[in-house]
């Protein structure tokens, strides 16, 4: 960590998972500095299991955060977060960043699963995750945002997912919210009102055979298949909790 | 450029089956989210911001000369819902029909080869301005507006609303329109030295989620 200053804080925390050739998973690389703090917790079986503890609070305006995990072939990972992030508004000037970059190589497995980011009155917020997923990784990988605490306005977000898998982009996805997000980000086309919004991508090389058949889940959320090995579920809702519910739901369905 | 040739493009009796589809509003509209001018306004500018600058760019980077089969992939990934690819592919086997035999070019018959079930509309929608004689913006304006014009029509439709609202809900999107015709064309220009990523992906979820629920309805007016 660079430290404190006036242009915020900047730090970077990295992953990497490896098969231990015993049928485990090591994790060679498990760094973090100041608010990314990432905690090897108990594993199950074969896979390994990461928490990240925010040591700090933030993104804060002016902050920006990088975050890399790798898993190498064979390896198996779960990476969750003890708690929300709150993006929150800071003393340094302009938005901050948040840039989380997911490798999971051929026969890895990735389960990319932390808690909300909640988007605080007055906070700017840019995150970025781009996820490049090798032919045969697998991969299911969690986002929600909550805008606003309870009550309260939200800042501006704007998140941007892009995965890559088998050698193709196949899903490319932003969605820009709050104070000062293009027109009609809370209207009938994007919100709808709604405060959480979430989306769930599943990659598996047997979706390239066998895709998952779009479904409705009511008029709130959808299960589709992508255009390469891979489904989304994506989903709005009134609150978080709500969100949480038809994500899980979606991803028990997809077996 | 011949502006005549732009007017042609864009007039909603160009024979490209643009009518059969809502833009997602016959969807918004029996989920109670439009129910009156405002609502469509708002509607239409969320559109226009999302999928309007998208489907703007893609045109624009089409007029400029960007391989096609990069831009439609862009376009694929950029469109998670199975039920709006679907629909983009026929509008898009539609307009090149008619823009093949409204201005003749090697660039639309390749694509045509290249893409027997179609490529995605605005990616053929550029190639078609191409021919026309038209340049980048004229591509991303025409892409803009159908993202908008699309919708209040059909809305005229559902809930019988008095046309000049609609009309007087596009002409109030017309600033913002020009706006993100502009933005669109920006990022074209980036695309031949940083590739289809330099496309922006601005997305609407509940055009996404609207469109699979309304593709499982057994009787609907429009097609998407």
């Amino acid at each position: 960590m660079d430290g404190v200053t006036a242009t915020g804080i900047r730090a970077h925390a990295r992953i990497v998972a490896r098969a231990d050739g015993r049928g485990g998973t090591a994790l060679p690389v498990l760094e973090g500095e100041g608010p990314l703090a990432p905690r090897r917790t108990r594993s199950s079986g074969s896979e390994a299991k990461v928490m990240l503890v925010g040591a700090m609070s933030g993104p804060l305006g002016g902050d920006r955060f990088t975050l890399g995990v790798r898993v190498e072939e064979g390896a198996r990972l779960h990476v969750g977060s003890a708690a929300a992030t709150l993006a929150l508004p800071g003393q340094a000037e302009g938005e901050a960043r948040y840039d989380v970059r997911l490798d999971v190589a051929d026969g890895g497995e990735l389960h990319w699963m932390p808690e909300q980011l909640i988007s605080a009155e007055g906070s700017e917020l840019y995150v970025t995750t781009r996820v490049e997923a090798g032919a045969g990784a697998r991969l299911v990988l969690r986002e929600e945002q909550v805008l606003g605490r309870v009550g309260e306005r939200p800042g501006r977000l704007t998140s941007r997912l892009t995965v890559r898998a088998g050698g193709r982009t196949v899903l490319d996805q932003e969605l820009a919210c709050g104070l000062g997000a293009p027109g009609g980000w809370d209207g009938p086309a994007v919100l709808a009102g709604h405060r959480a919004v979430g989306q769930l991508v599943v990659v598996r090389p047997e979706f390239a055979e066998r895709p998952v058949e779009a479904r409705a889940l009511g008029a709130c959320a959808a299960v589709v298949p992508l255009a390469g090995p891979a489904a989304l579920v994506s989903a709005v809702a009134p609150d978080a909790l709500r969100l949480r519910r038809l994500l899980d739901e979606a991803l028990t369905g997809l077996g | 450029m011949s502006r005549a040739a732009l007017l042609v493009l864009a007039d909603g009796r160009f024979p490209a089956g643009g009518h059969a589809h809502s833009g997602g509003a016959e969807a918004a509209v029996k989920a109670g989210r439009i129910t009156d001018a405002a609502t469509l306004e708002e509607f239409c500018r969320g559109r226009l911001h999302t999928a309007g600058l998208v489907a703007g760019a893609l045109a624009a980077a089409a007029a400029l000369g960007a391989d096609p089969g990069e831009l439609d992939a862009a376009a694929d990934a950029r469109t998670p819902s199975p039920a709006l690819r679907t629909a983009a592919r026929r509008l898009g086997r539609q307009l090149l029909r008619a823009a093949r035999s409204t201005w003749p070019s090697s660039e639309l018959d390749a694509l045509a080869r290249e893409f027997p079930k179609g490529a995605h509309q605005p990616v053929v929608l550029g190639l078609a301005a191409r021919a026309a004689g038209l340049g980048p913006e004229d591509a991303a304006h025409c892409a803009a507006y159908e993202s908008v014009s699309g919708p209040a029509t059909a809305t005229v439709r559902l809930l019988s609303l008095d046309p000049f609202d609609a009309t007087g809900a596009l002409a109030r999107l017309a600033p913002e329109l020009d706006r993100v015709a502009d933005r669109a064309v920006a990022a074209a220009r980036r695309v031949r030295a940083e590739g289809a990523d330099a496309l922006p992906a601005a997305s609407g979820p509940l055009l996404e989620v609207g469109a699979e629920w309304h593709a499982a309805w057994p009787v609907r007016l429009f097609a998407s």
